[in-house]
């Protein structure tokens, strides 16, 4: 076998993978991300939690009624979305007057409630949910399990059809059109505020979406979404959030860099996507794909 | 402002004669948080910047704090001014780069720095990683003038500390230097526009809320003898805002009132694990939703009501 700076292929290209794998999963998030900000000026820092509720959901519906995974990956982020077009029209509505700053506190307080409620009720150590595709294909230089191979795929799926949506169909233009001028959409007759609690429970079914599809990989547990939740912001801080495909591709990007780093100086892989940001920061500071206003 | 005369002196004989009916560490806690939040709502309040990472400048300080006074085997007041330097030199460098992005970007960005901060300490070997720093010893300060193993004497000196944060921050505040910061937080335009580099200005109150914060984060570690990465992850970060917000964001005297309103309910429910957070999380959102002048800016709103009526 080859050797590649000293480094043997498996392990160089199991941290790849693992790199496209969380790549994926920033991906995900930081799109959803983007697209809520876009629309309702709110950072949803409650995303990490709504991720985690993804995840829970697939697995109580298995564990409570039964229900297979490929169901549930259907079935969970409806729920979730459900529940965050509820809190959009209770809560979120009535700050969208007020400055970005209480949108990310009411955001974060709802984070620490549900977090703290599912803590208190399954604990924090963590629950296994079954890998819905064992087994995997002998590459020859590494070995690919079937499950994470269709991670990535799913992922890429995800994203482009979402990047489809907004950016290619008649309902994205609404979309987008209510986010550049919300006065004058709505004087040409199109429900705003309908369009608003919409696009929140789409970017919370995103997020809910990746949390089913983190389950089989991760353990399922009420603070699998705390920490992801901050590096997503760095990442969104790094691609800017006024491109949805900006956003997919650092996304995948900054999973790369983080495996690559894992291969060749492990102690910084916690950091490194940090340190891009203050890079990104010092040289570009609205962001790769970001516009300066 | 005689009631405010009044007002400050009737605390001052409160804060005096506190550790005879209340239990001196828990005080000497509170006072460490008041003046964290006090340094946050310098950056807040008045300068308009959003920081949610002010965890990163209090944790780290208590490890400098710690690594002087017991690693190296200095004196306590070394041990504090390090702590102050290291926080106010770590907010020159995050903030030198979190002001070239405004708002909510400011807040994403200093959380990021603090979360990088944070897997820095679990690593690196002189924290102690999750052990954290223990058994900081409690030296004499002023060469041995005055012996701090007693908590009742420690108290009077974290009250003079605090005191001494407190009076700065006040003067910063009421200084042409802090007029400037609230004429570009209400309008940076304007400021610019007028002749001020508003980003100097801006960086300056961050190294300036930094360092306090620094002071406060090597106080606690003197106070309680050991740093941990609790006081420098994300949830400290949270907490801050929380006091401050629930203390009265721009009132001076707020997050003083916030940071004992909080660390109280902390202690009372410390038994009930998960719900310390569930219910903080509850108070973000009730305060965002409905008081947001908190508790203070809603008195003091009652108060000039009573007064017009």
């Amino acid at each position: 076998m080859f050797e590649l700076l000293g480094i043997p292929p498996q392990a160089l290209f199991g941290q790849l993978l693992l790199g496209l794998i969380n790549g994926a999963f920033y991906a995900m998030l930081s799109l959803g991300l983007a697209v809520i900000f876009g629309m309702l000026n709110v950072i949803n820092f409650t995303h990490g939690a709504q991720y985690m509720m993804g995840a829970f959901a697939a697995w109580l519906l298995l564990g409570i009624l039964g229900i297979p995974f490929w169901v549930s990956l259907v079935v969970a982020p409806v729920i979730v979305g459900l529940f965050g077009i509820v809190l959009e029209k209770v809560l979120l509505k009535r700050i969208y007057h007020l400055d970005h700053l209480y949108g990310f506190l009411l955001t974060f307080g709802l984070a620490l409630v549900i977090e703290g409620l599912f803590q208190w009720k399954w604990g924090s150590s963590g629950a296994p949910y079954p890998n819905p595709i064992p087994g995997g294909f002998n590459l020859g230089f590494m070995f690919l399990p079937t499950y994470r191979a269709f991670v990535v795929v799913a992922a890429l799926v995800i994203c482009l059809a979402t990047w489809y949506g907004i950016e290619r169909t008649r309902l994205g233009a609404y979309l987008r059109a209510a986010t550049e001028n919300p006065t004058l959409v709505r004087a040409f007759g199109i429900n705003v505020p309908r369009l608003i609690t919409l696009t929140y429970g789409l970017g919370v079914g995103l997020a809910a979406l990746a949390g089913v599809l983190a389950a089989p990989i991760q353990q399922v547990s009420a603070l699998m979404g705390v920490n992801l939740v901050l590096v997503v912001f760095a990442v969104v801080v790094i691609g800017g959030m006024g491109s949805i495909m900006g956003s997919i591709v650092t996304g995948f990007g900054l999973g790369l860099i983080e495996g690559l780093t894992k291969v060749f100086y492990p102690p910084a892989s916690n950091t490194v996507i940090f340190v891009v940001m203050a890079l990104v920061l010092l040289i570009k500071p609205a962001g790769l794909f970001g516009q300066t206003k | 402002m005689t009631t405010q005369r009044v007002g400050y002196a009737l605390l001052i004989v409160l804060a005096l004669v506190a550790p005879t009916f209340a239990y001196p560490v828990f005080l000497m806690k509170a006072l460490c948080f008041a003046l964290f939040a006090c340094a946050f709502n310098l950056l807040l309040g008045y300068a308009g910047l959003m920081s949610f990472g002010h965890a990163m400048f209090f944790g780290m300080a208590g490890y400098f704090y710690g690594h002087v006074v017991k690693a190296w085997d200095m004196a306590p007041e070394l041990g504090l001014l390090a702590g102050v330097a290291g926080a106010a030199l770590l907010g020159l460098v995050t903030g030198a780069l979190a002001i070239r992005r405004q708002g909510i970007y400011f807040a994403m960005i200093t959380l990021a720095f603090a979360q990088m901060v944070y897997f820095f300490c679990i690593q690196a070997p002189f924290t102690g990683g999750e052990d954290g720093l223990q058994g900081i010893p409690r030296k004499a300060l002023l060469g041995g003038l005055i012996p701090i193993k007693d908590d009742k004497v420690l108290y009077y000196v974290v009250l003079a500390i605090f005191l001494f944060g407190y009076a700065t921050i006040y003067r910063v505040i009421y200084s042409p230097f802090g007029q400037v910061l609230k004429a570009i937080r209400d309008n940076e335009q304007r400021a610019l526009s007028l002749g001020y580099e508003a980003d100097r200005y801006k960086l300056l109150a961050f190294v300036l809320s930094a360092g306090l914060a620094g002071l406060a984060g090597a106080t606690k570690a003197m106070v309680q003898q050991f740093a941990t990465l609790t006081d420098v992850a994300a949830s400290t970060s949270g907490e801050v805002v929380l006091m401050a917000l629930v203390g009265g964001l721009g009132t001076i005297i707020g997050p003083v009132v916030g940071a004992f309103i909080i660390i109280t309910m902390q202690n009372y429910l410390a038994a009930t694990g998960e719900f310390v957070l569930v219910i903080q999380g509850a108070i973000f959102v009730v305060i965002v939703l409905a008081f947001r002048k908190g508790v203070v800016g809603e008195l003091a709103e009652w108060w000039k009501r009573r007064r017009a009526g």
